[in-house]
Parts: structure tokens; C-alpha cells; sequence
């Protein structure tokens, strides 16, 4: 029978987590997905043979446990390992390790600057208080502040409720910090160049922004306010990969008699009288719901997947101009043995977590005045990890495998982007590291080179943007994806969105899923399967 | 102060008077104070409280953060920083201090010692060091770390003048409360004030780090005419209770590593009032103090003795049996000499008045399994224990 209740498009983890509460509840789910695999961006795939790559996000902190715990993903055998530290190569030939260990961690501040090692007490204070703000609205549903119904009342009251709890300078303190560029920010704590540089780079990761763009400091939030296990603000690698988010989601999903269909490529949601009534697969099959979920980006689902004739004309405009640029790319690389990086004393924990090259805020922004004008970065900023060394699983005995997230990489770089371009941006990324790791270029495998147009073409991501649309203030809360439309529900009965071009926006959280599958079983009258958000207090 | 780039080897490091701790240990109690490893018991509790009360115990306290602040403008900085009416203070004197926020909110607290004109030391619980550099702009002042480049032993206790006297250092017999003398222990150079944590006669000894063990093995030189004993931080908390004193972090959360909002605290909230001079003129949390002075206080860190001998720990505080939760303890003891279950609790005024009664809700284990009871709290204005030697000058030779 091709009738569900639910189809949900595209087998992302908020896919996989909105048809998972919607199947807890009872309905008939089915997911779609394009690829022969699921996953979309949260996924492991053998691209050289032995080796298993997080070829797309490659560490996870935002997933909520809320969600883990709802879909008992542990028994559905998710695994999610704290990781230990981050470090940045100075050009000098030091570095700057940011450890764990409270004492060690304190100890390398004093290292660099005195005063800095005091002011990170400040800093943790004031960024954690930020973080148990936004936490509190992650698994809510973001009010519309234009309705009077009781529920965006109440939703907006709670708002309200939480930002007043704030005394009077934290108040302000809070305005600022949304404001600001995260440069700025961190200037009011910090006076040590590496230490800035180092902690800024969270900031303009996966965002066509630079270290001195207002709005940047919120995006450290994005990065600082997932935690393992009670570790605010710390990186966890999944065990097996980051597909393995997706086999967990995928695995309770099933559990509660879901069903996934690969190799189907949505053609067009079909529309009929201002309702969802189903897809039309790219074979022509016809899969007929009331309820259609898409988890694609704002951009693709409005644009590509649904006739504009179905659609309020004010809705396409927004998503043609929906901001969503590509700025990253991605270097997958099998090595024949780990690296040595001669500036890390023998037996240095730091080659175990964050590996970044750039030491000072005038190198990151040089970096992002090359996006601007569609060059990649000469000198980019870089992400490097080697996972294999928690976990065995991802190469052979003795060899192991690099992620690096490279920040800036253009949409359309001058002439459009060739193999052979790509190739040129993947040089200048192992040229970087291997002006830290003499041994590194003997080390290499195999180097898959991902720039936005190969994220895209894999993906479905538009422009290969990780997060789904910039986390800008005006793309945020109610505003995101667009104003009007912040509750998931879309322009039709029956069509939601369920991915993080929704809020509370990108990285592997799963809350967009979440918060989607309240909404539509609220529509349907079933019974809420989504969890309520933990408390910080 | 050079830290090598491959300081992660060691997590926490060593004071310089490590050796003599560690071998004298049968506890392996050992705890994190400032980076630095530190006894949390030596042998057994009881032995090294008494040693505090009734004899002379000796505490390595060298994680202690010190600052040394000298400069033309020492004194108008500190004047400004602290809240205190610092005119009375002297070179050779030592004064117990806090410090705030814009917002009147407590940073931390301390001891500043002065040496000379424009010369002198602040010690403090935590890292002041960010928030000295801010509060210095404008003023011509030097301000250097040295937490690491001075050792430290408090020597405290009845006899611990004799022990000091007898170990070598001569010239305390005129050393007053709260006074510094530059001493010699046999051919070295010490500094001794006679401050502080415990509420009894006794002195803190300061040394370069290279005279650190010299200075330990003087003082233990003694042992066989004195009990002189080697004390950790489980007896330190015992008697700074007994004596009243409050411990930024524990007791009251610091302004700058608070969350919360209100979850920090004025001195007038900590029971620190005394040490707030509205009149001296301008300083740092001056107006949020002088317009929290014009109202009804809200709360107030309280000494309380609670009923009965029922272990206390953490407990809720209600104005009576089973009535309005009006606070905490924040942190409390049994008190061996006084017999007597004594706290500080943080307790919220009705009215602006302390609540008539206070009952103490007690949550304890007998034989692992728990019990509860109810037991009255009263409150005190006095240190609960404070002898008649721990001033007298000249110390009374035992």
C-alpha cells in the first residue's frame, strides 16, 4: 500500500528524529531519502576502503539528551565520547592547548597571559549563563509575537519570563553579546592573541561571517552550549562515526514500526485544494499522506520541491532570499600513521581533540576577506581531527583518519568551480598542516576534498551551508525560518518543516525534529512523544 | 615565573614544603588548593584539631594567592578598591579586607599586609589578578603575582609562641595581634605576622621558597618538648567555623563566577557590614552598597548553634517545625570543644528582620540508613569560640 500517515522527506537526524516521535505516536511514518544511504550530513561512509569518514559534521555536543533519552538511543547503541581538549599552533613555534584538566587548562592560560587565566572564571560564568538561557527555549516551540491565541501568549510570557530573570546588567550584558562581533566579545576578557584566536574560531564556523561581523558571538553559543554529559560547552565524538547518530535515530524509528526508503528522490510535494497530499518520487511513484514533513532547508523545500503556484508569493520571496550561504568545506583523509607535530612536547594529549593553525584575529579575517571576494582562503581556518585514535572502528590497525572543516571556502569561485580547483583548495588545506607536521604529506592515503558544491550535490544542502541558513539574528526564533512560519507548520494543511532551517537552528541537536513532531501531533490530536527540556536549575 | 610548555605532565603541582607533607602522611587525604596538592588529613582528624586548640599545629598554606602592590599610588588604589577605611592602617600592620563589584556584589576577601609606604601584599581566597589590573587603571601602581614565590606555614595554637620562640626565631614576645615582624629563624630571613584562620593565638611564618624545608624542620625541631603537629584542611575548616570566619566560594558564591542572577552577595548579606566604610569616600560598589544600606535587609549569612548533637550537613532552615523554608546551611561542624553543633547559614529576613525562630531540617545516615529531625537553631552575633590568649601580648609561655 502506498498510503501513510506521515511521510517525512530526507533522512537527516531531524528527519529521522520528527518521523521517530511521530511513529512513538502511533502514526504510520514513512522516510524518504534520496541517497542510497541515510544520514544526509550526519553520516559515516567507507570512502576509501578500511577507513569509515564523517564525511559531513564530524563532532557532536548539541544533540539533545532530551531526545536520547526519549528514543533510548543508548540501547539503540549511540555512544557519544567526551572529547579532551582544542589546541592552535602559534606561527612561532609554540602552541596553545585548551585542556580538560581544570588545573592544566589554568596553568596554559598562565602560560600565555596571567590575567587571561583569571578572566576565563568571568568568561565561563557569563558565556554558561547565556548558554542556560538559550538551552531553555532549544525544545520549545518559538512563539508568534504577533498572535494573541493563548499559547504564543503564554510561550511569548515564558520568554519574557526567562530573560527578565537576568538581573539589570545582565540584561544588557545579554543584548550586547547577541549584538556583538565575537572578536569584540572576547577582547573584554581576553588580551593574549592565541588565546583570542583560539577561542574565536567557534564563532565563524560554517557561517559566511568573519570575526569582526556583528553577530558572530552568538554563534560561539552554538558550538559552547551542547554538552556531554553535564560538561557544558565540550565535543563528544560519536563512537563508529557521526552516522552513527543517524543508525541509533534510524534503529528506534524501526523500533516503532517506521519505515525508510532509500534511493527515492523526492520530485514535488503534491498539493491539492491548500492540502499535502502526498510526494511524487523522481521514478514517478506516487506516495500518498496528509502529513508531509520536510526536512530539506527552507530554500530547497519551498523552491525546488513545491510549485510555486502553490505557494503564497510572499513565502517564495522569502525563500529566495532566505540567507543561506556556503562558506565551508571539508577534507576527509586516510593516513598511513598519525602525524607529528614537532612544536607538541612527546606525549601531549592535544593531538587527541581540536587541531586548529590560525593564532591571531587578523589571520582569521584575512581569511574571510578571501570569501568575500570568491577565494578561498590563502591562509584558512582549520578544524583537524583524528578520531581514530579513540576509536579503532574508523581504520585499520595503525593507520588513521583525519577530518579537517575548513573555513573559507567559496560557492563560485571565479569561473566556477573544476575538479582541479578543488584539488587547489585541498593543497592549500594540507599545505597548512603540513607547515606544522613535516611527516604529514608522506602520511597521506587518500584525500577526499569536499568544497560547497560537493557538500551540496551530496547533501542536498543548499549552497552546502551546514546549518541550514545563517544563524543571524534575523533569521532566529521566531524568524527563522522565516516571520510567520517559525512553528514548522507550512503554507498548505498538512506540510511542515523539520529541518535546521527551522529553530533553534543548525548543528546535530535533533530539537528542530522534536519540536516539528510536537507541533503536528498537536495538529493530528495524538499524544505528545516529544520530551520536555531538562532544567538548568 | 616561567611555566615549561610541557607543565601537563603534572596536573597539580608541588608547594615547596611537599617533601616534609608527604612523608609524613598515613592518610594519602590529599585535595586540590590552588593548583597545588594539599593535605586534607595527615593522621587523624581529631589529633590535628586539637593540636589547633590545645597545642600548636603547623599548616603548609603557600597556594594562598598574594599579591605584592607596590607604587606612588598603592595606598589611593587600595583605598579605592577595597571597602574598607584603610587610614588607620601602618606599615609592620595586617587588615582583613573585602572587596565588590560595580554592583556592591562581593569578589572575594582577604589580608593586606603593609610593609612600607606604598609597599604591600594582598592575599585572597581566589584569582584576583584580571580584576586588580582592571580596578588599576589610572593609578601608578606595580602589581606582580607572587603566590608562587613566597612559602608559607601558619603556626597556630596555645603554644605556638613557644614553639616559635624555642625553634629559633626570637623577638615575637612584642609582636601584637595583626602586627608583622621581620624576624630570623637561626642564619635565614622570615617574615611573621601574627594573623590568622583559626580563632587562636597564632602566627603565619613567611619564607623565600628556599628556605621553606629549613623553616619546617626548625619548627619540628621542637617536637619532642611540644606537640607540634602537622594539620590539613579538614582541620582548617573545623576551627575557622568555631571562629566565625567565612570562606568566599563555600559560604557565599563569587560575584564573578556567578550564573545566577542573585545568587551572588553583599558584604552586608555575608555579615560583613563592619568592614564596609560608606563615609571614607569613593570605592568600587560604594553607591549599589550605600543605597542596599537604606533598605530593609533581605538576607543574612547567620552563626547559628543547632540543638542536639544529630550529624549536620547540608539542611534546609524553616521558621518552624514544618513552616516557611526561610534558608540554608552553608556550612556547619561539630565543634569539639564547645560540645556543640555550630553553622553559618544564609538565612532570608521576613520583614527585614531575622525570623523569630529558626528549625533546622536534618538529614543523616545511621548505620547507612537515613533518618530525619527537626532541631532548633539559635543565632549568634560572636564568634563561637574565641579564648582570652588568642590576644594576649606577650603570649603566655606554655
Amino acid at each position: 500500500m502506498n498510503n501513510y500517515d506521515a511521510i517525512v522527506i530526507g533522512a537527516g537526524h531531524n528527519g529521522l528524529t520528527n518521523a521517530a516521535f511521530l511513529a512513538k505516536a502511533g502514526l504510520r511514518v514513512l522516510v524518504v531519502e534520496r541517497n542510497a544511504y541515510i544520514g544526509g550530513a550526519t553520516v559515516s561512509r567507507e570512502l576509501h576502503e578500511g577507513w569509515q569518514y564523517s564525511s559531513c559534521s564530524y563532532v557532536c555536543s548539541l544533540f539533545r539528551p532530551e531526545i536520547y533519552n526519549a528514543l533510548d538511543l543508548g540501547r539503540h547503541g549511540l555512544k557519544i565520547i567526551p572529547l579532551v581538549s582544542s589546541m592552535t599552533f602559534k606561527q612561532d613555534g609554540d602552541y596553545f592547548g585548551s585542556y580538560s584538566q581544570p588545573n592544566i587548562r589554568r596553568r596554559e592560560l598562565m602560560r600565555h597571559s596571567l590575567r587571561d587565566a583569571d578572566a576565563v572564571v568571568r568568561f565561563d560564568a557569563d558565556v554558561l549563563r547565556w548558554c542556560k538561557l538559550i538551552r531553555g527555549f532549544l525544545l520549545r516551540t518559538p512563539p508568534d509575537p504577533g498572535s494573541f491565541r493563548p499559547r504564543d501568549l503564554f510561550e511569548f510570557a515564558y520568554l519574557l519570563k526567562k530573560y527578565y530573570e537576568l538581573s539589570e546588567s545582565q540584561l544588557y550584558e545579554f543584548i550586547r553579546f547577541f549584538t556583538m562581533s565575537i572578536a569584540e566579545y572576547l577582547e573584554n576578557y581576553f588580551e593574549n592573541d592565541t588565546v583570542l584566536a583560539h577561542y574565536s574560531g567557534g564563532s565563524i564556523i560554517g557561517t559566511g561571517l568573519g570575526v569582526y561581523s556583528p553577530g558572530t558571538a552568538y554563534v560561539l553559543l552554538h558550538h559552547a552550549m551542547g554538552d556531554v554529559d553535564g560538561n557544558i560547552g565540550s565535543w563528544g565524538f560519536a563512537r563508529g562515526g557521526m552516522g552513527a547518530v543517524a543508525d541509533a535515530l534510524a534503529s528506534s524509528f524501526q523500533a516503532h514500526g517506521g519505515e525508510i526508503r532509500t534511493d527515492a528522490d523526492v520530485r514535488r510535494i503534491m498539493v491539492a485544494g491548500n492540502k499535502a497530499t502526498g510526494v511524487e518520487l523522481a521514478s514517478g511513484e506516487i506516495i500518498t499522506a496528509k502529513t508531509v514533513v520536510s526536512n530539506l532547508d527552507a530554500k530547497r523545500t519551498f523552491l525546488q520541491i513545491m510549485d510555486e503556484a502553490d505557494l503564497p508569493p510572499q513565502l517564495v520571496h522569502r525563500a529566495k532570499h532566505f540567507k543561506i550561504r556556503g562558506s565551508s568545506g571539508k577534507l576527509n583523509i586516510a593516513l598511513d600513521g598519525m602525524p607529528e607535530f614537532p612544536a607538541l612536547p612527546h606525549g601531549s594529549p592535544l593531538t587527541l581533540g581540536h587541531m586548529h593553525f590560525t593564532d591571531t584575529l587578523h589571520r582569521l579575517e584575512k581569511a574571510y576577506d578571501d570569501w568575500k571576494d570568491d577565494r578561498w582562503s590563502a591562509d584558512p581556518y582549520c578544524d583537524a581531527l583524528v578520531p581514530s585514535q579513540y576509536d579503532p572502528s574508523l581504520a585499520p590497525p595503525g593507520k588513521h583518519m583525519m577530518s579537517v572543516f575548513v573555513q573559507y571556502c567559496p560557492v563560485n569561485p571565479e569561473g566556477g568551480w573544476t575538479d582541479a580547483k578543488r584539488e587547489q583548495f585541498g593543497q592549500t588545506v594540507i599545505d597548512q598542516i603540513a607547515d606544522y607536521s613535516p611527516n604529514f604529506k608522506d602520511l597521506l592515503l587518500h584525500v577526499e576534498v569536499r568544497t560547497p558544491r560537493e557538500i551540496e550535490e551530496e547533501t542536498g544542502l543548499t549552497e552546502g551551508n551546514i546549518f541550514q541558513g545563517e544563524l543571524t539574528f534575523d533569521q532566529l526564533l521566531f524568524n527563522r525560518p522565516f516571520p510567520g512560519y517559525a512553528q514548522y507548520r507550512g503554507p498548505v494543511k498538512g506540510m511542515y518543516m523539520c529541518g535546521s532551517s527551522t529553530h533553534p537552528g543548525g548543528g546535530v541537536m535533533g530539537a528542530p525534529g522534536a519540536n516539528a513532531a510536537r507541533e503536528i501531533l498537536r495538529d493530528l490530536r495524538r499524544p505528545d512523544t516529544t520530551p520536555q527540556e531538562f532544567s538548568d536549575d | 615565573m616561567s611555566i615549561p610548555n610541557d607543565h601537563f605532565r603534572q596536573a597539580i603541582q608541588h608547594t615547596p614544603f611537599h617533601a616534609r607533607l608527604a612523608a609524613l602522611t598515613q592518610t594519602e587525604e590529599w585535595t586540590v588548593w590552588n593548583g597545588c596538592m594539599a593535605p586534607r588529613v595527615l593522621d587523624k582528624l581529631s589529633t590535628e584539631y586539637f593540636a589547633v586548640r590545645s597545642s600548636c599545629s603547623v599548616m603548609d598554606m603557600s597556594p594562598m594567592e598574594k599579591y605584592r602592590i607596590t607604587g606612588a599610588d598603592a595606598y589611593r588604589f587600595l583605598d579605592r578598591l577595597l571597602t574598607r577605611d584603610l587610614s588607620a592602617l601602618r606599615p609592620g600592620r595586617v587588615t582583613y579586607v573585602v572587596w565588590c563589584n560595580d554592583e556592591g556584589k562581593l569578589i572575594d576577601d582577604g589580608t593586606l599586609f603593609q610593609f612600607g609606604d606604598g609597599d604591600y601584599r594582598l592575599c585572597s581566597q581566589h584569582h584576583q589578578f584580571d580584576w586588580l589590573m582592571t580596578s588599576a587603571m589610572g593609578f601608578d601602581v606595580n602589581i606582580e603575582v607572587e603566590t608562587h614565590d613566597v612559602a608559607a606555614l601558619a603556626v597556630q595554637g596555645p603554644t605556638s609562641y613557644s614553639v616559635l620562640t624555642e625553634a629559633g626565631i626570637a623577638g615575637l614576645e612584642d609582636l601584637r595581634p595583626f602586627g608583622i615582624a621581620n624576624l630570623s629563624c637561626q642564619d635565614f630571613p622570615v617574615v611573621v605576622s601574627r594573623t590568622g584562620y583559626t580563632g587562636d593565638l597564632g602566627y603565619e611564618v613567611w619564607v623565600s621558597p628556599e628556605n621553606a624545608l629549613p623553616l619546617w624542620d626548625a619548627i619540628f625541631s621542637v617536637k619532642s618538648r611540644y606537640d607540634v603537629h602537622a594539620i590539613g584542611l579538614s582541620t582548617l575548616e573545623m576551627v575557622r567555623i568555631e571562629a566565625g570566619f567565612i570562606m568566599p566560594g563555600f559560604d557565599f558564591n563569587t560575584a564573578e563566577s556567578t550564573v545566577r542572577a542573585n545568587f551572588d552577595r553583599s558584604p552586608y548579606e555575608v555579615g560583613l557590614g563592619w568592614v564596609v566604610n560608606l563615609d571614607k569616600g569613593q570605592f568600587t560598589g560604594r553607591k549599589a552598597l550605600v543605597a542596599e544600606s537604606k533598605r530593609p535587609a533581605k538576607r543574612r549569612l547567620t552563626k547559628i548553634t543547632i540543638e542536639g548533637n544529630k550529624p549536620v550537613g547540608e539542611a534546609f532552615i524553616y521558621n518552624k517545625k514544618g513552616g516557611k523554608l526561610v534558608g540554608e546551611i552553608k556550612c556547619a561542624v561539630w565543634s569539639p570543644i564547645l560540645k556543640a553543633n555550630i553553622a553559618l547559614a544564609d538565612i532570608e529576613y521576613i520583614g527585614g528582620a531575622l525570623p523569630k525562630k529558626l528549625w533546622a531540617r536534618l538529614d543523616y545516615q545511621r548505620e547507612l540508613k537515613w533518618m530525619s529531625a527537626w532541631a532548633e537553631c539559635r543565632p549568634t552575633n560572636k564568634p563561637f569560640y574565641s579564648p582570652d590568649h588568642r590576644s594576649a601580648t606577650p603570649p603566655s609561655r606554655l
